[in-house]
């Protein structure tokens, strides 16, 4: 510990700790912009500077450390001088149209010019342009930019991905796509979490909310909208609601509110994917033994060199970032993916489909919107090809008449021509901010919500479902069915509880049936490159990787309502998994929906029917730059 | 109102020109890595101002061409606005009064021709080419990329040993470079912006004097993979320390009877004491680098040989065979080139140049090196012929300085025409030509023939013109060589015919260089050898660095290093430069700015911990 005096008041503080934390310690607030703990101490805005005795020039708070018999003024006359001056800089180039800004109230710089009392501007007001492609699911406004160089740092830092560098110098220097690209050209993976990170409205989501808006006001169309599991955990933040208060179905009863005809569950979907995943997986397993009655340690090459196709590990494959991810960085490795759609798409091919025929209406009747803690899920949606469920909703209404005509194939001329064309199993996607954004629109009243069911039967989801929103719960879900499936008795629902927890990189092992399964959890892209870094350099082997491109999972997803400075993915989880606890089905197998899915339509897990709704081929579509 | 009156200086004035002064300073220090297109722009407006605005195309032509240079900044330039800079500019240049106007719109034209791909760039793409990828600026100019911040900044806190230790992750000569390196991170340091640049080769030089012996990192575990090294230089040295440090087991083979290459056969021990070379060479050695000397590497064995036995080789044959000077009488006795009067002085063998007179030739460090040299073998005088100015010397000021102190009388815009013989073939005299200095090309001035000649009466000639690589044996046995150094890509890769796992650098592929060029290059080749073997090992230390002092921006000039009185030292080979004290070196070391942490560099490419 070292002594501090900060204004005029002696402290102890620890040593080699910043000036800011000292500060913070005892409770004297220093303002920062561009700062964000253990990501960006780069001192670039100038706003922390604070005096310190002995020193000719002002010093700025986050990057400096104490040492011991340092004095510090936090608002001297300079101090308070500097600040303000250096905000009104900052100001002179910020496109201050608040009004239409989707972080008005939620600004860093807007609070700090308001904190100081900034009412008006002594510069002329230079604010710059550029040109962004405004239909791409990522959105920067160069007007808006405030250089703090947080979009930088963290796709370099925590996603590894670089897609964000500094641009041009001297006066004209800003952030733009790294290397000279463009967006539209780069491997960004669409994860988000640069606008989770921007303190102002430079960076956002396309915004999608007028969509939705049109499909409401359409008689013609029937809305369908799902929940994705970590929404629920997450949508209330912005209204200042608790989490105990600002439950799923209150936003359910907010939906409803708004108009959509049918509310339901992307937990119902998640625990498809666990059967078509999960058997996918166990299907490799089963192909591997038979090849090397040893068993399937994914270590050891004599796998591989009897000839082997079966390549380990799989990965999961709800995460659309992570998808982008691979797909650009280590396209060797995308057949190791699992073909399961992610939970939305299933979904929306569940929803054309099935859903279409229980509604007995024509699938391109249904317009089918997502709410999604998510910017990748805008892509995902409009992947080309990911239009099954009307088309196989089609080859059924094409067998139902050729069976009533006895096989008269000019009866087929009969079908609605609006049939043939081709749906998106997915039409629109909201992110939770941008949910939140339209109960605003809508003047409803979060507080005063009552809670309401979802609709049935897509709106029943498990325990195991739910926790697909954190990291660690796609694996853990799997496994609780996995081995359900393969030794016809329910494990202790938190058998697999190991895999839980917001580390970055978690592995464990478990015994299922005799098989010693290795199993590994990642979050957040930079994780997951030295994961598979890892892999690629024989240094580890598992059997099953769970992947989710954001740290903590969809929790501390791009798509989540931000609040500067904090990372809120474990509080998250938290009420996810308390969720899981608190549900009477905790296992993905047991959903009595899923069940009758299968029984009325599907068939079966990996049915011919489940592959052409419920899988995919991720070579279908190309990454920029992938062969 | 008086006739006359004396012209005095006005606050205002003088103010500016200590403006000037900053302005001189701040050019100089120029950071790396800025838009050639937005500096053009800023000169301009500075050429502007100075403009009288009598005539328009200065007065009103700079402005307006600033303008379509900023259009063109701000991405609203079409490359017709590029075409309206050049025709502008070409007015300006043609129709200008005087040269304020002219020679602006020269610049003007200049940058045009000189970076017209990046006025296209903004035009075109709205964007700069212009990236940052190292903004320390004395990291940045350093060749093999040494932590400066951080060992200056351990020299402050009187840590010597962890300062050596800090360099030799990315250098392993700190002792050498400390006495002879021609310090290019000084050059654009952004202290000089506050007075002038550090003195860090003296402060390098001061941790490994008062450092004590420094334990080396402990080798990685063997590999088993054997590499041979030829060449025993600096460059190979380095290649062979970072090897080993990451297990691979390395052969150096070295033509002469020594290691050091041109620090033992082409530095005068007056710079580079053979003990303190014999002490780090040593200890690169006692890493367990196997050593065979008196091997000469081309016929046999030949690098086919080599690469058999090997998993791979590394050429840093240097450039050692000296270069013609092509005139009349060059076969004299008495006409003796720099290389060969250093080599033999490296093997101990030293002439006696007693009474003697002498013209050196040449106006590099290496003709320094050989005329201070002669001073200490007894010469009674010795001259340095030199065909251009004294200013235009490649030698380091501080060499020429020393050479002149010591006696040597500089003969700057001499051009050598002839040797004449005695009867016996004997060296009588140099015949020179007087030069008259020409006008400006590639940024220097051409010396042009005078009609006179003068007759330099002398007993010995010692030519140093420059340096050539004998890379003959190299190219039979396929190795690709390009107007006679060795073609090696910038990641030491040798495309050689037939053979794989060949690398080069140093000298050899670059023509005749610096020290730290040669390390830095037997850094990269080390890297990339570790990879070809199929390894990525990595060279770190453990030093964690000292806390960032806050209070040391006070105006304070630099700290040069004091040398022995000349009359002194030019009797013997003893070195020649006094190093800091230690207030001195506690004063310099403090008056680091730490870009590494203040600026650009606490964001990117501060600190490269590992390599």
């Amino acid at each position: 510990m070292v002594n501090v005096t900060i204004n005029g008041k002696q402290y102890k503080a620890e040593d080699g700790s910043t000036i800011l934390d000292a500060a913070a310690s005892v409770g004297i607030y220093i303002p920062t912009l561009c700062y964000l703990k253990d990501i960006n101490n780069i001192g670039a805005c100038r706003v922390c500077m604070v005096e310190v005795e002995g020193c000719a020039k002002l010093v700025a708070a986050c990057n400096n450390k104490v040492w011991d018999g340092m004095v510090v003024h936090t608002n001297s006359p300079r101090v308070r001088e500097s600040r303000k001056n250096t905000v009104e800089l900052i100001l002179s180039q910020h496109d201050g149209e608040c009004s239409t800004c989707v972080r008005s109230g939620n600004c860093k710089l807007q609070t700090i010019a308001n904190d100081l009392g900034i009412v008006d501007l002594p510069f002329r007001k230079k604010v710059a342009k550029a040109e962004w492609p405004m239909k791409f699911p990522l959105i920067r406004d160069e007007g808006k930019c405030i250089k703090c160089m947080r979009c930088v740092q963290i796709c370099d830092k925590v996603q590894g991905l670089n897609i964000w560098d500094v641009s041009g110098t001297g006066s004209r220097t800003t952030v733009d796509v790294s290397r000279n690209r463009m967006i539209k050209e780069s491997d960004c993976a669409l994860c988000g979490q640069c606008i989770t990170h921007c303190p102002v409205g430079a960076l956002r989501e396309r915004d999608d909310i007028d969509k939705v808006l049109d499909a409401l006001a359409d008689p013609e169309k029937i809305t369908v909208v799902q929940v994705a599991p970590a929404v629920r955990a997450a949508w209330g933040e912005p209204f200042g609601l608790s989490r105990e208060f600002a439950t799923v179905k209150r936003l359910v009863a907010a939906l409803r509110q708004m108009g959509f005809d049918y509310i339901f569950d992307t937990n119902f979907s998640a625990d498809l994917t666990i059967m078509e995943e999960g058997s996918e997986f166990l299907e490799k397993l089963k192909r591997s033994a038979a090849v090397d009655a040893k068993g399937a340690d994914p270590s050891s090459d004599e796998a591989g060199a009897q000839g082997s196709a079966e390549k380990f590990p799989l990965f999961t494959s709800c995460c659309p970032g992570w998808v982008r991810f691979l797909k650009s960085q280590y396209p060797d490795m995308v057949d190791q993916l699992s073909t399961a759609k992610s939970p939305q798409q299933m979904f929306g091919a569940v929803a054309k489909s099935y859903y279409a025929q229980l509604l007995g209406v024509d699938p391109s009747k249904i317009y089918c919107v997502s709410i999604m803690p998510c910017l990748a899920k805008k892509h995902e949606c409009a992947i080309p090809g990911m239009e099954d469920g009307a088309r196989v909703s089609r080859e059924d209404r094409e067998k139902e008449v050729l069976a009533q005509s006895g096989g008269d194939k000019e009866k087929l001329g009969q079908l609605e021509p609006s049939e043939q064309a081709s749906v998106p199993d997915v039409d629109v996607v909201l992110t939770t901010r941008e949910v939140d954004r339209l109960i605003r629109a809508e003047q409803i009243r979060p507080a005063l919500l009552p809670e309401e069911e979802f609709d049935m039967p897509l709106g029943v989801g498990s325990g195991a479902g739910v926790i697909f929103g954190a990291t660690g719960g796609v694996m853990e879900a799997a496994l609780r069915s996995a081995y359900y499936l393969v030794t016809g008795r329910n494990p202790d629902p938190d058998a697999f509880k190991k895999v839980r927890g917001n580390k970055g990189w978690k592995e464990a092992e478990f015994n299922l049936a005799g098989t010693q399964l290795k199993v590994a959890v990642v979050s957040g892209l930079g994780n997951t490159r030295k994961l598979i870094e890892a892999l690629r350099r024989g240094e580890v082997s598992y059997h099953f990787v769970e992947v989710m491109a954001c740290p903590g999972g969809c929790a501390g997803g791009g798509g989540q309502p931000i609040k500067d400075g904090e990372e809120l993915a474990a509080e998250r989880g938290e009420v996810l998994y308390a969720l899981d606890k608190g549900n009477q089905l905790r296992y993905s197998h047991e959903n009595p929906a899923v069940k009758q899915c299968y029984q009325d339509y599907l068939g079966a897990p990996l049915s011919h029917k489940a592959h052409e709704l419920l899988h995919t081929d991720h070579h279908a579509w190309k990454m920029p730059g992938e062969e | 109102m008086s006739r006359l009156s004396i012209i005095t200086s006005n606050k205002a004035q003088t103010t500016v020109e200590s403006l000037y002064k900053d302005l001189e300073r701040r050019i100089s220090a120029s950071p790396p890595g800025l838009c050639p297109v937005d500096l053009a722009s800023s000169f301009l407006k500075l050429c502007h101002s100075q403009s009288c605005g009598k005539c328009v195309p200065c007065r009103i032509g700079l402005g307006q061409l600033q303008d379509l240079l900023e259009m063109v900044l701000d991405g609203e330039g079409t490359l017709e606005t590029i075409d309206l800079i050049e025709k502008t500019a070409k007015n300006i240049f043609y129709s200008a009064d005087c040269a304020i106007g002219y020679e602006a719109a020269n610049m003007v034209l200049k940058g045009l021709r000189g970076f017209r791909d990046d006025f296209e760039e903004h035009v075109l793409r709205h964007r700069c080419k212009c990236e940052l990828y190292q903004p320390v600026p004395c990291v940045s100019q350093c060749p093999a990329g040494v932590d400066i911040p951080g060992y200056v900044a351990l020299v402050a806190e009187g840590r010597y040993g962890d300062a050596v230790r800090l360099i030799r992750k990315d250098n392993p000569l700190p002792a050498v470079c400390g006495l002879i390196c021609e310090h290019p991170c000084e050059v654009r340091c952004r202290r000089t912006l506050i007075d002038d640049p550090v003195n860090i080769r003296g402060l390098k030089r001061f941790a490994v004097d008062h450092a004590g012996d420094v334990p080396l990192p402990v080798p990685a575990a063997p590999t088993g993979k054997k590499v041979a090294v030829i060449g025993g230089g600096p460059g190979g040295l380095s290649a062979a320390y970072y090897l080993t440090l990451m297990g691979h087991q390395v052969t150096i083979f070295e033509q002469r009877k020594k290691l050091g290459g041109m620090l033992r056969y082409g530095i005068p021990n007056y710079r580079l004491p053979r003990e303190e070379l014999d002490r780090e060479i040593e200890q690169i050695l006692s890493l367990g680098i196997t050593v065979q000397t008196g091997v000469t590497v081309g016929e046999s064995p030949s690098i086919v040989d080599l690469r058999k036995e090997y998993d791979a080789v590394y050429i840093a044959i240097g450039a050692h065979t000296d270069r013609k000077i092509g005139i009349e009488g060059e076969d004299a006795k008495g006409v003796i080139s720099a290389v060969e009067l250093l080599r033999g002085i490296g093997d101990g063998e030293m002439p006696d140049f007693t009474g003697k007179s002498i013209v050196v030739i040449g106006g590099g460090n290496v003709a320094m090196d050989v005329a201070r040299s002669a001073v200490r073998l007894g010469a009674e005088r010795v001259r340095i012929a030199y065909r251009r100015r004294s200013v235009d010397m490649t030698a380091m000021p501080e060499e020429v300085e020393g050479a002149v102190e010591e006696g040597c009388e500089l003969l700057d815009l001499h051009a050598p025409l002839r040797i004449e013989k005695d009867a016996d073939g004997n060296v009588a005299a140099l015949w020179v030509q007087p030069q008259i200095i020409g006008p400006m090309k590639n940024g220097r001035p051409t010396p042009e023939n005078s009609s006179e000649e003068v007759r330099l009466a002398c007993d010995i000639v010692l030519v140093a013109i420059g340096q050539g690589i004998d890379s003959r044996l190299f190219e039979k046995q396929g190795i690709p060589v390009k107007r006679g150094v060795i073609d090696a890509l910038n990641w030491s890769g040798v495309n050689a015919k037939d053979i794989t796992g060949v690398f080069a650098g140093g000298d050899c592929v670059t023509g005749p260089a610096t020290v730290i060029r040669a390390i830095a290059a037997g850094k990269v080749a080390a890297a990339n050898i570790d990879e070809f073997l199929g390894y990525q090992h990595l060279i770190s230390v453990d030093v964690e660095l000292p806390q960032v002092r806050l209070d040391d921006r006070k105006n304070c000039a630099r700290i040069n290093m004091k040398e022995r009185q000349a009359a002194d030292r030019a009797k013997d080979f003893e070195l020649v430069e006094c190093g800091m004290t230690c207030e001195e070196a506690n004063q310099e070391a403090r008056r680091c700015l730490r870009c590494d942490h203040f600026g650009y560099g606490s964001f990117k490419g501060g600190r490269t911990e590992q390599w």
